[in-house]
């Protein structure tokens, strides 16, 4: 038979000095172990959603990012005319990029980042949807104009509307901001592609990268088959999502180490302020422990019931962590990816799974902290206890 | 010594408890240092660079190279004493997840300048005569099981092809900052291999600065030189180019450690706070022993190494298993350039739960001395 769990909710309420310090261990591990889960998923966000599923990306084959990559003319033509790519008012939706990477003071620190430069045509809108303008206009093709991405503008000192970044030994005039819903691109500066290469001294008419936007996402596997088939092609296609989740694949990996390893310490420290909590509250409650068992309760009631209050402490310690970092959704903050060697700005993502994730953790921390101790109060012999009364 | 059963004694009766308070302190100095560790290596650059050495790079953007005819010229400038350049070369053994740094790097002059690095002189000696040559650190050779005499095939990224280096040599470094995961191999094989238009370029030069000389005017007449040219100059202290890095990893590293030091500190004073409440407990005992004939200063002493103890026993344990968790090796499999945690900082930790178990007993205990024997007792 089963005892009242009012009860247990009663005991951590009487003795709230102990169980306080039980709550607050666990909430601090719950805490620090979702806003790691949540730094790593907003910057994998930031990469991943920055590609799109209908979009392929096209490098040369070896490539590891597009910095050093290379797409000739000739590759760039057969590319275009592929039947699996789709067509816009304008022809083929696909659109060649090249991307150089700029030293930029940063806002706060007036230290230089790497910011990341691409050089896109008219067609870079039109593959990639997720980018619209903000404020200002696109820059004219032909013109040394600039359109800053929204982070970017926010994160380094002279992108402002109006002012004028010397890229390469040209002068370039900001022009507009975009909005590219907090993705990638809105830690970069685009150009018009024609400009940036004699800038860099690059030959004319290489691309980095050719994203080419599909007639479905079925015609992936196809339109590759195609490229790679193709002698004049030294190619590899991959989906854009999947190249970006590849660009945020070390840094999140750093972050999901580290964040782990904290909150793997911080949850043994836990579970050990949780067992000293429960081992004083059975010590203190010998005689009730004792007056339950004499009432005809058996021991795998007190077992239940003890580690139920274990539990209703850690899902307290639980909630109050996710409460915590709750606040955090949302907040911009930035690093160096070192995949692509640039500066990225990304916004924390606090979800319900990760929240689900916290609590978890948090009960799991109390069964760990409140089954020993139960154990022990079911084990005490009634007569012992109830001598003292 | 006299009194070591008493303080065992008091240690066994509550072995729970005393083990408890042993592995929370044991939790928070393993916790303490594998932060700094962690810090140490987000640092590293910082940590490791040479006060006399600046670095000279293409003012667009690290990735930008720079011509080699610099190289003369930068040599020329008063107060430049040694000059070497390397060139980064971005390749990829097996995996992309197997990266460590490479550098085509000028043999001639690198080892003058990087002295802080140990090579077998008959090792550099085999790079000289091998143009495939390649010495590497002794991190990166363990992780991967690579020998002296074995060929190490690399996929290029940058620099398209196969590319295939004889290991002749690995380094070992002098102080425990030191990056022993690069991968060196001569330029002069970078450049026959590349396409004819980039062969005749460098990433970026090292500059030691002589004794006597100002490393500003040295920076200042570098960077001048070559202004409005079409390869401009940025000129900075190896520290300062490398802390411009961690300033771009920006709030990763400092988000971890603030984190972590909230979290030590919370955990130090629930600890201290826990050991000073059972102490309070036993206030009665104390009274039967000054009943019994224990001077105050006795007692007190007592109180002290028992909580002193435990609390260095705790840390001790954590700062042992936080030693061997490191010495274990990365645990983000090759993304740390290196991973230790140093002399000063155990000795920190040491320090910190010395305190933390003073004062968690002198607290209790003078409140206990001021306390009459009669009143005490009367709790019993």
């Amino acid at each position: 038979m089963p005892l009242p769990v009012v009860y247990n909710v009663e005991s951590v309420r009487a003795r709230w000095r102990t169980s306080v310090v039980a709550v607050l261990g666990i909430a601090g591990a719950v805490g620090v172990f979702v806003a790691m889960l949540a730094l790593a998923k907003g910057f994998r966000a930031a990469l991943v959603e920055s590609g799109s599923a209908m979009n392929a990306i096209v490098r040369r084959a070896g490539a590891t990012s597009e910095i050093d990559s290379a797409v000739t003319l000739t590759q760039q033509k057969v590319i275009e005319d592929a039947l699996e790519v789709a067509h816009g008012p304008s022809g083929p939706l696909v659109s060649h990029e090249a991307v150089v990477i700029a030293a930029v003071p940063l806002r706060e620190t007036g230290t230089d980042a790497n910011v990341q430069v691409r050089g896109v045509t008219e067609k870079a809108r039109l593959v990639h949807e997720n980018v619209a303008l903000r404020e200002g206009r696109w820059p004219e093709p032909g013109l040394f104009e600039l359109v800053v991405g929204k982070n970017a503008a926010a994160s380094y000192r002279g992108v402002g509307i109006g002012d004028t970044l010397k890229l390469g030994g040209a002068g370039w005039k900001v022009v507009g901001v975009m909005d590219a819903g907090d993705t990638a691109f809105d830690s970069e500066i685009w150009c018009d592609l024609s400009l940036l290469n004699p800038v860099y001294h690059r030959p004319q008419g290489v691309a980095q990268s050719v994203v080419a936007r599909l007639r479905s996402p079925e015609a992936l596997e196809p339109f590759r088959q195609r490229l790679v088939g193709d002698p004049r092609m030294k190619v590899q296609v991959d989906r854009e999502t999947d190249y970006y989740a590849k660009a945020s694949q070390m840094m999140t990996t750093l972050v999901n180490v580290l964040g782990t390893l904290v909150a793997a310490v911080m949850g043994v420290g836990a579970v050990f302020a949780a067992l000293n909590t429960m081992y004083s509250a059975v010590a203190e409650r010998r005689r009730e422990v004792a007056t339950i068992k004499a009432l005809g309760f058996g021991g795998s009631s007190i077992v239940l019931s003890f580690t139920l209050e274990a539990l209703v402490i850690s899902l307290l310690g639980g909630l109050l962590g996710c409460a915590l970092v709750l606040p955090i959704n949302g907040l911009t903050t930035s690093t160096m990816n070192f995949q692509t060697f640039s500066h990225l700005a990304f916004a924390f993502q606090v979800t319900p799974a990760l929240l689900g994730i916290g609590l978890v953790f948090a009960l799991l921390m109390g069964i760990a902290g409140g089954v020993p101790p139960a154990l022990r109060a079911a084990r005490m012999p009634v007569t012992v206890a109830l001598r003292d009364l | 010594m006299k009194y070591l059963p008493l303080l065992l004694g008091n240690f066994r009766r509550h072995r729970v408890r005393v083990a408890l308070t042993l592995g929370s302190f044991a939790v928070a100095l393993f916790l303490f240092c594998v932060l700094i560790a962690i810090r140490g290596a987000f640092n590293q650059g910082v940590e490791a660079a040479g006060a006399d050495r600046i670095l000279v790079v293409n003012k667009v953007s690290l990735i930008q190279p720079l011509p080699l005819a610099y190289r003369d010229r930068v040599a020329r400038v008063p107060g430049v004493k040694d000059l070497t350049f390397a060139h980064w070369f971005g390749g990829v053994y097996q995996d992309e997840k197997n990266f460590f740094p490479q550098f085509a790097v000028d043999h001639t002059t690198w080892r003058q300048m990087y002295t802080e690095f140990r090579v077998p002189e008959e090792q550099w000696r085999a790079l000289a005569a091998d143009k495939a040559g390649a010495v590497v650190g002794k991190v990166t050779a363990e992780r991967f099981g690579w020998k002296v005499g074995d060929r190490i095939p690399i996929k290029g990224a940058i620099y398209p092809g196969d590319w295939e280096f004889n290991l002749v040599g690995i380094y070992e470094g002098t102080r425990p900052q030191d990056d022993l995961s690069q991968f060196w191999f001569r330029w002069d094989y970078w450049a026959e291999k590349v396409e004819p238009d980039i062969k005749g370029y460098v990433g970026w030069y090292v500059v030691r600065v002589d004794k006597g000389h100002d490393a500003v005017t040295v920076v200042k007449t570098i960077d001048s030189a070559f202004a409005n040219s079409p390869f401009e100059t940025r000129t900075q202290s190896e520290a300062a180019f490398m802390a411009s890095f961690v300033e771009q990893m920006g709030n990763i590293g400092f988000l971890m450690t603030a984190i972590g030091a909230v979290v030590f500190f919370t955990l130090i004073l629930v600890t201290g706070n826990t050991m000073a409440m059972s102490v309070r407990e036993r206030t009665g005992e104390l009274a039967v022993l000054k009943t019994v004939g224990f001077r105050d200063g006795a007692v007190l002493a007592l109180v002290l190494v028992e909580s002193c103890l435990l609390a260095l026993l705790g840390g001790a344990l954590g700062i042992a298993l936080a030693k061997a968790f490191t010495m274990s090796g990365d645990p983000t499999g090759g993304l740390f350039p290196v991973f230790f945690v140093p002399g000063w900082a155990m000795g920190l930790g040491v320090a910190v739960t010395l305190a933390v178990g003073l004062l968690a007993g002198l607290l209790p205990a003078l409140g206990a001395r001021r306390l009459r024997v009669i009143d005490a007792l009367r709790t019993l």
